[in-house]
């Protein structure tokens, strides 16, 4: 060890072999610290790219946020063993989400919601926060009715399957009543999901008939948007403060609501359909009156 | 005891009398790879027969349901990320950190290590193929890489050494089952075989590097007690993952104890096995005999 310090010193002697020694053994020095640097870099580099979650992977119940979950997360596998649905599986290298982290898709085996929420419990570093101990209060992911022109409830059916099984149903999803304009005398049911309620357990995504299925549990950054912060609702103002902030407002006489041609611009002239399109079995030119009368009225039919 | 000699082995060994049993020439290598396939049935007892040994894999385990076993390493990165683990982590961290400490540091890398087994293969196929061809990274290059995980980790705030890490990728793949792990782990045998002599476990592993730090002063060693009896055969140095740990026990080089004692030592135990002279045997940090 250290052999050779001294006669190095001699700056004559710059052919001596403790000099040549010295000089291999920084060489080596410098090789093995830019390599070792280079490599981990590299690693660092790759993992900070590709460390966005893909659209179709959730993260199990209680997971924290994503770049958190990942300092956090040591790819044990323990709540993917405590899973008793096989729901959750661990990336593999070459897998969109992170090497070895745990994930599960929803149209394929969907979260159970189980009560006491084994997964959690088995987690050893907290990369699954166990103050998570109401299964309901889960923010696995976000559900969002994607395609509304194959939803069948959108075309006017009765399908309903998303609503029937979602586990927090009437919260989570609703149906909300819509007239049918494409019938003109029926309604449509559309399953509605909310934020505040869905828990991003997939069931629906699984369920939904469909062979593409049109409602679609994502993440919740890729799912939800924001308002900006300084936003204010007005009628939830009002309502919180029992009157408006900023006094009565004055009123402004409305205009153009007044006779057959209500809601159309005044310089728009309503005429028949003319041209090859045949004239519609409703009625076509200004509608009588009586109907205009009852409220805003754009007859569009589809 | 009757001596069995096995005429299809090594030639070479034929020549050096006596000649030793099959049993006495591999027995380290032989419980070493119980112990690493051991380790691994215990996981795999689980998904294979419905026996729940150990949940997890060697990042973090749970044994029979109570002992938890956590990888320090991770630990530490999980730390350095800003992340403070629950307790069962540190609790099972702990004790592994206790275990290498007092046992033997890189006793982890020989006798636990899924990947030790690919890249002794590939040593032993260089052997074989006499391939001398490649360049040979600074043993050094281990620290500085570990030195470098620990930047990754502080400075991406995630456990980037783990995207990549050929121990954990491994050992994971071979429990949860494996797709484009085996890619890397293809890398370092061919790397291994054709590039860098024990290039991965002797110079680049950061997992060794730390192993190896934690057993600097552990007890487990194996000795030249007998040095006096070696013939310069070189089988040791020959065989050996990390040979420069043998010349200042066995050459009294630096140092008059015959224990290897330096951290690098993977205390694997196939100098004892190689070495017709029976110079080698395992012992413990406080055992100075020598003859």
């Amino acid at each position: 060890m250290d052999t050779g310090k001294k006669p190095a010193r001699k700056p004559s002697d710059a052919a001596s072999p403790a000099s040549a020694a010295r000089r291999k053994f920084i060489n080596s020095v410098a090789a093995a610290a830019g390599g070792g640097c280079l490599l981990a870099l590299g690693a660092g580099l790759y993992a900070k790219s590709a460390s966005a979650l893909p659209a179709q992977a959730l993260r199990p119940p209680g997971a924290l946020p994503e770049s958190d979950f990942l300092a956090a997360c040591v790819r044990c596998g323990l709540c993917v063993r405590d899973c008793p649905y096989d729901t959750l599986h661990l990336a593999d290298l070459g897998d969109p989400v992170v090497t070895g982290t745990p994930y599960f898709t929803a149209r394929e085996v969907p979260c159970e919601m189980c009560e006491d929420i084994p997964c959690v419990k088995a987690c050893p570093t907290g990369a699954l926060d166990r103050s998570l101990t109401d299964i309901n209060k889960a923010q696995m992911g976000l559900a969002a009715l994607v395609d509304h022109e194959s939803c069948l409830n959108f075309l006017g059916l009765r399908c309903d399957v998303c609503y029937r099984v979602c586990p927090v149903i009437d919260k989570a999803i609703t149906l909300e009543t819509q007239h049918n304009p494409r019938s003109d005398r029926h309604a449509m049911l559309l399953p509605t999901v909310h934020s505040d309620a869905c828990t991003g357990c997939g069931k629906c995504e699984k369920s939904c008939v469909l062979p593409v299925a049109a409602i679609k549990v994502f993440p919740r950054q890729l799912a939800q948007g924001a308002l900006p912060a300084h936003y204010r609702k007005g009628w939830e103002e009002k309502a919180r403060h029992g009157g408006s902030l900023i006094g009565d407002q004055v009123e402004l006489p409305v205009r153009g609501f007044e006779g057959p041609t209500a809601g159309r611009a005044a310089t728009e002239t309503v005429v028949a359909p003319t041209g090859p399109a045949p004239a519609p079995a409703a009625p076509a030119t200004p509608p009588p009156p009586a109907k205009a009368a009852g409220g805003i009225n754009s007859h569009w039919k589809p | 005891m009757a001596t069995t000699t096995i005429s299809s082995a090594k030639p070479a060994d034929a020549a050096c009398a006596p000649a030793r049993s099959l049993w006495q020439r591999q027995r380290w290598l032989i419980l070493r790879r119980t112990s690493q396939l051991l380790i691994l049935l215990a996981f795999l007892a689980g998904p294979w027969f419905g026996v729940w040994l150990v949940k997890g894999n060697l990042s973090s385990s749970l044994t029979l349901g109570v002992l938890p076993l956590t990888d320090p390493l991770l630990v530490l990165q999980t730390l350095v990320t800003g992340h403070l683990p629950y307790s069962s982590a540190l609790i099972g961290a702990a004790i592994v950190l206790g275990f290498y400490l007092l046992v033997g540091g890189r006793i982890f890398c020989s006798w636990v290590c899924p990947v030790n087994v690919v890249t002794d293969a590939a040593a032993w196929s260089r052997r074989r193929l006499g391939i001398k061809t490649g360049r040979v990274p600074d043993a050094a290059t281990r620290y500085w890489l570990l030195g470098g995980l620990l930047v990754a980790a502080a400075v991406t705030g995630s456990l980037a050494w783990e995207w990549v890490n050929p121990v954990s990728l491994l050992h994971r793949g071979l429990i949860f089952g494996m797709g484009g792990g085996l890619f890397v782990i293809a890398g370092i045998f061919l790397y291994d075989l054709l590039v860098a002599s024990r290039g991965w476990c002797g110079h680049l592993c950061p997992m060794g590097a730390f192993y190896g730090l934690l057993g600097r002063k552990a007890l487990v060693r194996v000795s030249a007690s007998k040095r006096a009896a070696c013939d310069d055969c070189m089988d040791c140095f020959a065989v050996c993952p990390e040979p420069q740990v043998i010349r200042p026990a066995l050459k009294q080089v630096g140092q008059e104890s015959p224990l290897i004692l330096a951290s690098d030592c993977t205390t694997c135990g196939r100098c004892i096995d190689v070495c017709d002279k029976q110079v080698f045997k395992m012992t413990h940090r406080f055992d100075q005999r020598s003859e």
